[in-house]
């Protein structure tokens, strides 16, 4: 196969971190530890798949073969997913969700924030919109981390585990590839390697604030750009695609 | 969602004052408010036996919401375009708004929350029957947001002018959200009713499942219905059961019609003289055993509910530890 045009898999790779994580935020819904957390992730999800319908579209758009958002979405297989690791993690505990949130929306802000000045205008006006809602994003994660870090023992100790849990996937979030630097070139992609202070000093002021220490620094787990992800994706896409497996063709 | 008609099936405590010992010049003054079509608010004086039944009404009624989110939330994940992921995300947290704000309405009668779900998971309170009955199909998430939601619509409309102003304030947005839930449950039915052989018969099926329990939803017969007489009085209720599910089934089968699906009712027959269907009769001992707990998936909601309760324990427990920290620090600080 051919590759795609390098708009196209940027694209995509927007499209797939959003669409990962709504998918794993959505199977909290009706489980949450309280109502009013149930509400505020199923709207951090309503808000990724969103995301993940405008971005992928963009993506079928530019690869020019009749693919839409739904056909990137549910006819893909674990190797031609190019979300970020930390995404597909599972949920875990509410402190490991909490984690992922915290470490990912924080990126995604930096990111968009960065994004809205692409000389590629749909992913400018994509990310314009997506912003405002990531922003809310990681000031909900930030306050849970703060809640649990300084909260009780129990929370405390489920709050680090989580943190030490998701750290790994951190450095992918910032690695900067070939595809990531031809179209940093030409303007379109973000220099996530330059996110990396802000972010860096965003984590750092939440932390303190929540009492909690930076995990330790481990060797970084690296491969969802390229197709290679961890054992969970499958079975989140197997769980994700059945209707659409099962059942070849038909409208929905 | 609307909580099934269940009045007087939630276990007894102890017996509110009866009416007959409350101070009569009191109560005659109410019930002129009340027959006047004026709102009783929370400061205002109630009768225990009104203040009670409301409780019980608004309590079980935010208790389906919650609950009622199971069923489809089980369909969240396999749903089959993000369209449709999107909306079924939307309407599901649509329900659990509902069930915050009902819960809301409730504690202005001075029940907490935190109450009102321990009796729910003790199995004091009940909650619609309509929820122990399985989504096995994509067409469930279709059958339940056409029929469910619209059994709901039926029975929450005329409860947005019922006595109690928080409850009916809270039934005005509650409806508006239901009739958007009802139209993207009908759409699904729609496309699966003009899709593959398979998807029609899932459609079928789903139709087959949820006609019978959708009209139980109404609630016990009028004759059956002991406190009907009391709460429309009161305006806690403002048509009977009987007369709520003969409008559902003259809305719906039109409906079915249109879509292809037949309704599973030998006995339906359009009435010319009474200007209405006559429909066959419906399997009470199935309802009653639904209202006991003997519903197919009852024990999977109620574990469900209690294990999610159960596990969000820590989590509630350090923002309540965290609030008051913060409030020490900052008495501490002025």
């Amino acid at each position: 196969m051919a590759a795609p045009p390098p708009l196209a898999a940027y694209a995509l790779r927007l499209g797939d971190d959003s669409l990962i994580l709504g998918q794993r935020l959505s199977e909290w819904c009706g489980h949450a530890p309280a109502l009013e957390v149930d509400l505020s992730l199923a709207n951090v999800a309503l808000d990724l798949v969103g995301q993940a319908t405008h971005f992928l579209g963009v993506a079928g758009e530019v690869e020019g073969k009749s693919r839409d958002a739904d056909a990137l979405a549910f006819k893909r297989d674990v190797l031609d997913f190019t979300n970020c690791l930390l995404v597909e993690q599972p949920n875990g505990d509410f402190a490991q969700t909490i984690a992922r949130q915290f470490l990912f929306s924080h990126f995604q802000e930096l990111l968009f924030d960065a994004l809205t000045g692409s000389s590629e205008p749909r992913l400018a006006a994509i990310a314009a919109k997506a912003v405002k809602e990531v922003t809310y994003h990681a000031q909900l994660a930030s306050d849970w981390v703060v809640r649990l870090g300084d909260g009780a023992d129990e929370s405390k100790a489920r709050m680090s585990a989580g943190l030490d849990w998701m750290w790994r996937f951190v450095d992918e979030l910032f690695a900067m590839d070939a595809l990531d630097n031809t179209l940093l070139k030409q303007g379109v992609a973000i220099d996530k390697a330059q996110l990396r202070p802000a972010w860096d000093a965003r984590i750092e002021s939440v932390l303190a604030d929540a009492m909690l220490s930076r995990p330790a620094q481990r060797r970084p787990v690296l491969g969802g750009r390229e197709g290679h992800h961890s054992e969970h994706l499958g079975h989140l896409l197997s769980e994700m695609q059945f209707l659409q497996r099962a059942y070849p063709g038909a409208m929905w | 969602m609307y909580t099934t008609d269940l009045s007087g099936k939630d276990k007894k405590k102890s017996e509110p004052i009866p009416l007959a010992q409350e101070d009569p010049a009191l109560l005659a003054a109410f019930e002129a408010r009340v027959a006047n079509d004026e709102f009783i608010e929370p400061k205002d004086w109630m009768p225990e036996a009104y203040r009670r039944t409301l409780v019980r009404q608004i309590s079980q009624h935010a208790h389906s919401e919650i609950v009622g989110m199971l069923p489809e939330g089980n369909w969240i994940t396999r749903a089959p375009n993000l369209r449709r992921k999107a909306i079924l995300l939307a309407k599901v947290q649509d329900e659990g708004g509902h069930g915050l704000y009902l819960y809301a309405a409730a504690e202005t009668l001075g029940t907490s929350r935190a109450e009102m779900i321990e009796a729910l998971h003790s199995g004091r309170a009940k909650y619609s029957t309509i929820f122990n009955y399985p989504t096995l199909t994509w067409a469930d998430i279709g059958a339940i947001g056409w029929l469910v939601d619209g059994a709901a619509i039926m029975n929450q409309v005329p409860l947005q002018r019922t006595s109690y102003g928080p409850y009916a304030r809270a039934m005005v947005r509650v409806c508006k959200e239901e009739s958007f839930h009802q139209r993207q449950g009908y759409e699904i039915m729609m496309a699966l009713a003009a899709g593959s052989r398979e998807q029609k018969r899932m459609a079928q099926d789903a139709l087959n499942r949820w006609w019978w329990p959708s009209l139980m939803m109404f609630g016990p017969p009028d004759d059956k219905s002991p406190n009907t007489e009391q709460s429309i009085r009161w305006r806690i209720k403002r048509e009977t059961n009987d007369e709520l599910r003969q409008k559902f089934v003259d809305v719906s089968v039109p409906q079915a019609e249109a879509i292809g699906l037949r309704i599973p009712d030998k006995k339906l027959r359009w009435n010319e003289a009474r200007g209405a269907y006559d429909f066959g009769e419906i399997d009470w001992e199935e309802f009653y055993s639904v209202v006991r707990g003997e519903g197919p998936v009852a024990r999977e909601r109620m574990a469900a509910r209690v294990k999610a309760w159960d596990e969000g324990a820590w989590v509630r427990d350090a923002a309540q530890a965290h609030a008051a920290k913060r409030a020490a620090a900052k008495l501490a600080a002025e």
